[in-house]
């Protein structure tokens, strides 16, 4: 490591030794536990309380979403080989994953952009019943979060591209895949709290 | 103990694929449990165990927790807790003044 960015990096310390902006980004993380924790409450509260259906056992379609929880682990798995080969300079792998992870997380934007589709299709809007206004507010947020990661996630990738991406930028893909790997544990839940406990 | 890289240090890219294993084969027997009349009785417990297996794996291996410095544990399992809290106290809250009002 050179002097320039060895001080560069030091500057990012804090008293307690550890990078300011990783601990930064956990507690951003601590708050969006907080975050999603109040709207899954909100669906569990309400959950079959809907006087009006579609209800949630008619309208889901577990073999559709188990394959877009499966494309979203895979995605997870691809963002720790991005974070593995940028840490040991092989930025062609690198760049490969970054760009993997990103195509799995439209993939699974598609499948939702399609669920939602075929949702309102069947007659379940947003104000519908208490199910419609828990479901899309809970996993359209969800899906929000999937949409900054896939743009965070070609951001990179296009760095990559340009040769501004290398192993001492390896802390900006770590907290990358912080995140990503965030939006993949809150699918986790989500995916068994609302799809399979029904 | 290091926070920087520390995870690339002690995981490997064959543990990385071994987790990835791990994690598709529970998603599996989810979706398998889920379609057997058997484990009805059991589901709930069994699916919200099985998807804390996957929450937990990917938290400490994919976010590299497990090595990493454990003010970040605190930063996010604190949160996590408090979220835990309040999911539940808003079920009993919740819950409990239906069955006061119904008087079930």
């Amino acid at each position: 490591m050179t002097h320039g960015s060895a001080h560069a990096h030091e500057a990012h310390r804090t008293s307690m030794g550890v990078d300011s902006r990783k601990m930064a980004f956990w507690a951003f993380i601590g708050s969006e536990c907080l975050l999603f924790g109040s709207l899954i409450a909100t669906y569990l509260v309400y959950k079959g309380r809907s006087l009006v259906g579609p209800y949630p056992h008619e309208i889901l379609n577990i073999p559709f979403t188990s394959f877009s929880t499966f494309d979203l682990l895979m995605s997870s798995l691809a963002m720790v080989l991005a974070l593995a080969a940028v840490q040991r300079g092989d930025m062609k792998q690198g760049k490969l994953w970054l760009l993997v992870t990103a195509l799995l997380g439209l993939v699974f934007l598609g499948g939702q952009f399609w669920e939602f589709s075929h949702f309102l299709h069947e007659g379940l809007g947003l104000t519908t019943n208490l199910f419609g206004s828990t479901f899309y507010v809970l996993t359209g947020t969800h899906g929000a979060h999937v949409t900054v990661g896939v743009i965070w996630l070609l951001t990179l990738w296009i760095q990559a591209l340009r040769g501004k991406l290398g192993p001492k930028q390896a802390l900006t893909v770590e907290i990358t895949g912080l995140y990503w790997h965030f939006v993949d544990v809150v699918w986790i839940v989500i995916f068994t709290v609302v799809y399979l406990i029904q | 103990m290091s926070e920087h890289g520390a995870g690339a240090a002690h995981a490997t890219t064959g543990t990385y694929l071994r987790i990835a294993a791990i994690l598709v084969m529970i998603t599996l027997i989810e979706v398998g449990v889920f379609y057997v009349p058997a484990f009805q009785t059991v589901l709930v417990p069994l699916l919200l165990f099985l998807s804390a297996v996957k929450f937990t794996l990917v938290v400490m291996f994919y976010m590299h927790l497990k090595f990493d410095n454990r003010f970040f544990a605190f930063l996010f399992g604190g949160p996590l807790l408090l979220a835990l809290v309040v999911i539940v106290s808003l079920l009993l809250i919740f819950y409990g003044a239906v069955r006061l009002r119904t008087g079930m």
